[in-house]
């Protein structure tokens, strides 16, 4: 159990880097809706790559956060029961952002599909193998919901484990696929790099979307972590009640 | 070789529990005769969309009727704590699984061969590419679905909504096995495209999966 007094400093200390991230993406955003050049091809809708690349980049990262808390979780669970519980919120924690990260990725991904190629959704690989990332993280929110009894922590994590062994394979057999059928529209342009002057402001995007990311992920860490201290707390009251009744 | 011989005793005594009540096949069977005749309907299809259509329809139907079978064959250990036992048993977890994989994989092949005639009468099927591939992409797809399948019922056996669980898991994950079984059906059914490749994906998968749900399942059997 921490000291109160570090409690509350730990608590000013996050909700200061909340405060940072939102000035670092309202800079990064002024910097992409106004000073970054305008694309040659697309005009300005290509604004919508400030958001949209960043947090996909963040919906992949934050899945590996979700599997290694899911591995630590698998592998403390017999020995220490507060470093499983830590692990497990963690690994909660991650799932959500990375859900929200992933949905944001495909909304504006579709958005920006629609005006640049004229259709909202392709087979191609890479957009496939995102909603499958995103279909496998719904089922293992849901996995978590269906419990009887509160404790499918361990069916979550295993979960977790297949999931980041199926994304590689689906990216894999959708790459084989498409190359048999040639792919309606041409993914990938804007990897073969940007314009060193839009440079700035994807990065300060890309780094507040981080910065917020992690702000979300620790309170929401917080919040699962007092929910179990509460639901052990009740379930321990039960239990010395059980007692002096008996008594 | 005692590892060998416990998985044997998983396997008789699931198929002669199937044996004595035949509920799992006469289920699926009649369910995935409903699936191929109700798609019939649906689509009305020539012999030429036929051949691009069956291979989906057969593992969509297979698929279906795993589904509805699987959700069973965990719940006939729950009656009288047996589940308790063999928790509490010395021999590995991993036995149990892979002795109900192997029941419910002939579960499914025999089911395959009878869906297999009726299809080709319903669909007015001639294949065009080399037909002996069948021989090889069928037990692979049913091998994938099938340990995927057993390995989650078991997952959602604790679960609220049991029923409704095991799709909503197994889909998802099975997404590239299905991909791989109905681009190689369609591959030896048109005869347009070489079906060699998705066997390799197939059989990478079997064998990656197989691995990580024998690793797993003792986690899962042992699970609060």
């Amino acid at each position: 159990m921490m000291q109160p007094r570090k409690i509350i400093m730990m608590k000013k200390l996050l909700w200061l880097w909340g405060a940072a991230s939102v000035a670092v993406l309202a800079w990064g955003t002024r910097l992409a809706l106004f000073v970054a050049p305008t694309e040659a091809t697309m005009g300005n809708v290509q604004r919508i790559f400030y958001w949209h690349v960043p947090s996909a980049i963040m919906g992949l990262i934050f899945p590996y956060v979700n599997f290694i808390a899911a591995l630590v979780y698998l592998g403390v669970r017999r020995k220490s029961v507060t470093a499983a519980d830590k692990a497990d919120a963690f690994a909660l924690a991650a799932a959500e952002v990375t859900l929200v990260f992933v949905s944001i990725g495909l909304i504006t991904g579709m958005l920006w599909g629609r005006a640049s190629w004229g259709i909202w959704w392709t087979w191609d690989e890479r957009l496939t193998t995102y909603l499958l990332l995103w279909l496998l993280y719904v089922s293992y929110m849901l996995v978590r919901r269906f419990s009887s009894t509160g404790q499918t922590h361990t069916l979550a994590a295993v979960i977790s484990v297949f999931a980041a062994i199926d994304v590689p394979v689906v990216y894999m057999s959708i790459r084989w696929w498409r190359t048999q059928h040639p792919s309606p529209v041409f993914f990938g342009g804007k990897d073969s790099g940007i314009d060193p002057s839009m440079m700035p402001a994807f990065l300060w995007c890309l780094l507040g979307w981080a910065m917020w990311g992690v702000f979300i992920l620790c309170l929401r860490y917080g919040l699962e972590r007092r929910r179990q201290r509460i639901a052990y707390n009740t379930a321990l009251r039960a239990v010395e009640a059980g007692l002096e009744g008996n008594a | 070789m005692s590892y060998l011989l416990t998985v044997l005793h998983h396997l008789a005594k699931d198929l002669r529990l199937e044996w004595r009540s035949r509920d799992a096949i006469t289920g699926m069977l009649f369910f995935s005769l409903l699936v191929v005749v109700l798609f019939s309907f649906a689509f009305d299809p020539t012999a030429a969309v036929s051949r691009q259509i069956a291979g989906g329809i057969l593992w969509v139907a297979v698929l279906f009727a795993c589904v509805t079978a699987l959700n069973q064959t965990w719940t006939r250990e729950l009656r009288n704590h047996v589940l308790d036992a063999q928790r509490m048993a010395p021999s590995p977890a991993s036995a149990l699984l892979i002795g109900k994989v192997l029941a419910n994989f002939i579960f499914v092949t025999a089911i395959q061969l009878i869906l297999a005639p009726l299809f080709i009468v319903f669909y007015n099927l001639h294949a065009l590419g080399p037909k002996w591939m069948l021989l090889l992409i069928l037990p692979l797809g049913t091998w994938a679905l099938v340990m995927n399948g057993t390995f989650f019922a078991a997952l959602g056996l604790r679960t609220r909504n049991r029923e409704l669980l095991l799709p909503l898991v197994l889909f998802p994950i099975s997404i590239p096995a299905l991909l791989a079984m109905v681009q190689a059906t369609t591959g030896v059914l048109t005869g347009d495209a070489d079906p060699v490749l998705w066997i390799k994906l197939l059989a990478g998968y079997c064998i990656i999966f197989t691995t990580v749900c024998v690793l797993l399942f003792e986690t899962v059997l042992a699970a609060e």
